[in-house]
């Protein structure tokens, strides 16, 4: 059983009245949301262990500041999906434009399509796996998490970067500032696999590369100032 | 050498003043720029260079201490559900936990809710103390999104979207290692003990369409309950104000350049931005030509410190204002009482502004334990609840001087300019005439 909600006809509001109104339940029903037509904010601050499926794409903020709720998006979505996402799932089946994930600090993030630039921008513990590739300055100034990219990265690659740690299978077009290839340990591949299992992704854990943070950038000095 | 011949007396150069010539050496040997907390120090234009008219033949006083003179004002009214009242207009600007200490933020929290009005957090998140203590709180909305979380979005009273400060407009913040202990790293999800660098942009939207798509948001996270600010740091108050409204905002902040930081450059401080007094009437002729002002309040800071800056900014148009330094000083930053440990740290009371290091004698910006136990919060929130009171008393005063029963009722016209400057940027006329730079009709 779902409950169908007709965005252009019940407007924004609604839906996520409706769905804030789940807070502190454990709703049985799914919730399935048609006629999204690329609608900004829908299902924004959920905080219910709630599935969520939209019809369509959608258009900016889609799923953020998730809490607990599994949104999956079945089309492609806008700017800053999933953005400072707490907890919970959200898969997109289609593309994501950019700052997918921004802030995030927990959950997991699914795109089965590719991602735009500043994938995981200011990313502060969520997961994110990109089955695609994803755009220039992602994971920009990257706090904690994980980002998964089983395509190719763009330019600027972890520029800034703090701890969060970055996987990509394919090629890297440049890394940014203080970010650095690292030893893939066996943990590392642990949760390489953990992640990319949980993200219906069969590529293997060994044809990933690992990149995170030289730690240079972590005091003001003068050699960090140019 | 003959003594007889007068000599020239030492001159200083006013251009390599013993101050310049002082970085200059402190530059060559360090290599690397200074970084201080505080506002813009050199002399601007400011509320000083203004004087009230008071009443006299074709003004009506009220009489003082008696007759009524209202000071609330509503925040929010334009869109939200729960606009905030308060007693006075007068607020507590954004401070976080972190360039604070604990019993800091308490004690601002304290003495704000006292006085009747708000205060607002900072970079790094909502604390339990402050939301407390702090009947009003207003939740700041910043690019670095340091503890960012929806349960805070929705304990506000207030979201304040930060775009940007009076003290560096265009620039990020920092919080040096020293101030970096476990409580602050773990809310800001950063290791312990590195020089933390806030961002200057927000990740996930540039520019005014994109801002207006976030405020719709954040209403929607908040089903529009509460009313939406967004602050800006003083460059080009026009058209960022028209901007702010346009994406929806309830309440524009606009910050000059003498509004504080904890710590950034002091290039950035001194060389970056425009005064607190030249934004205030391009702010409200944006508000004016929208047809929004007062339904879009507006509220000023940067450098205000008693009650005549209070009913100044009020008479250029202003709806509130708000205090960050002046309610520092109130709680005891800069105190002459610890003028020895400030000469230790090579400074005197009144010029103290390494805020980043954490070391402040008064135990006001500071994460060491033993120095933050120096400022008893209930104490501090009491001199902040006087210090509120005071510039409330010395505004209705000079209001009812002016003839005015409400803060509010305050109008340029009460007004007149000591200077060229002052008169061209607060559009009022210099003192003893009817002219300023720049008058409409006036030809120049």
């Amino acid at each position: 059983m779902a409950t169908t909600y007709d965005l252009e006809r019940d407007g924004l509001r609604g839906l996520n009245r409706a769905l804030h109104a789940l807070a502190g339940s454990t709703p049985n029903e799914a919730w399935e949301v048609v006629n999204p037509r690329g609608s900004h904010a829908i299902a924004v601050g959920l905080d219910a262990p709630v599935d969520v499926t939209v019809r369509g794409s959608t258009g900016y903020y889609c799923g953020g500041m998730n809490k607990q709720a599994t949104i999956r998006v079945a089309g492609s979505v806008g700017p800053g999906v999933a953005e400072n996402m707490m907890s919970g799932t959200v898969i997109v089946d289609g593309d994501a434009s950019q700052y997918a994930g921004a802030s995030g600090h927990g959950g997991l993030l699914v795109i089965k399509g590719n991602a735009s630039s500043r994938c995981g921008i200011s990313m502060k513990g969520i997961d994110i796996v990109v089955h695609g590739s994803i755009g220039h300055m992602s994971a920009f100034m990257g706090q904690a998490g994980n980002l998964v990219v089983c395509g190719d990265a763009g330019e600027a690659l972890g520029d800034s970067i703090y701890e969060a740690r970055l996987f990509v299978r394919g090629s890297v077009k440049s890394l940014g500032a203080d970010c650095i290839e690292k030893e893939m340990r066996p943990e590392h591949l642990d949760l390489l696999a953990g992640l990319l299992e949980r993200a219906e992704c069969d590529a293997k854990p060994e044809e990933f590369r690992r990149y995170g943070s030289a730690r240079k950038l972590y005091n003001f000095k003068i050699d960090n100032a140019y | 050498m003959n003594n007889d011949i007068p000599r020239t007396v030492p001159i200083q150069s006013a251009t390599f003043s013993n101050a310049v010539n002082a970085e200059i050496r402190r530059a060559a040997a360090t290599g690397i720029y200074d970084i201080r907390g505080g506002g813009a120090k050199r002399r601007v234009p400011h509320f000083d260079d203004l004087l009230f008219l008071g009443a006299s033949v074709s003004r009506y006083p009220l009489e003082g201490y008696r007759e009524t003179c209202g000071t609330n004002v509503t925040l929010g009214t334009r869109f939200a559900e729960n606009p905030i009242e308060l007693d006075i207009p007068i607020t507590i600007a954004g401070m976080s936990f972190g360039a604070l200490s604990g019993p800091a933020k308490e004690a601002l929290g304290r003495g704000a809710t006292l006085a009747g009005t708000s205060t607002t957090t900072g970079d790094g998140g909502m604390t339990p103390e402050e939301r407390g203590h702090s009947a009003k709180l207003v939740y700041q909305y910043l690019p670095s999104r340091y503890g960012m979380n929806p349960d805070d979005l929705r304990r506000a009273d207030a979201i304040e979207i930060v775009v940007g400060q009076g003290a560096k407009p265009g620039g990020g913040g920092m919080l040096l290692g020293q101030k970096i202990d476990d409580r602050v790293a773990e809310m800001r999800t950063l290791p312990k003990g590195i020089d933390q660098r806030s961002a200057c942009r927000h990740p996930d939207w540039t520019g005014p369409d994109d801002l207006e798509i976030k405020i719709l948001e954040l209403r929607e996270i908040t089903s529009g309950r509460v009313p939406i600010y967004v602050k800006i740091g003083a460059t080009r108050p026009y058209f960022d104000v028209a901007l702010a409204v346009k994406a929806g905002a309830d309440v524009v902040v606009i910050d000059g350049m003498q509004g504080g930081t904890a710590a950034t450059q002091d290039v950035f401080i001194e060389h970056v931005g425009i005064p607190t007094l030249a934004c205030i009437r391009p702010a409200v002729k944006a508000l004016q030509d929208l047809g929004l002002h007062r339904e879009v309040q507006l509220v000023v800071s940067g450098g205000i410190r008693n009650g005549a800056d209070v009913a100044k900014a009020m008479a250029l148009g202003a709806d509130a204002v708000s205090i960050g330094t002046a309610a520092m000083v109130a709680l005891g930053d800069n105190d002459p009482r610890y003028e020895a440990e400030y000469n230790a740290l090579g400074t005197t009371a009144g010029a103290y502004d390494d805020w980043h290091e954490g070391r402040d004698p008064a135990g006001i910006t500071t994460q060491d334990p033993k120095l933050a136990a120096r400022l008893d919060p209930v104490e501090g929130g009491r001199r902040l609840r006087n210090y509120l009171n005071v510039m409330t008393l010395e505004a209705q005063t000079i209001a009812r001087a002016c003839g005015h029963n409400h803060l509010h009722n305050l109008e340029p016209e009460d007004l007149c300019a000591l200077t060229m400057e002052a008169a061209a940027m607060a559009q009022v006329p210099l003192a003893g005439t009817d002219w300023w730079p720049g008058k409409p009709g006036t030809g120049y």
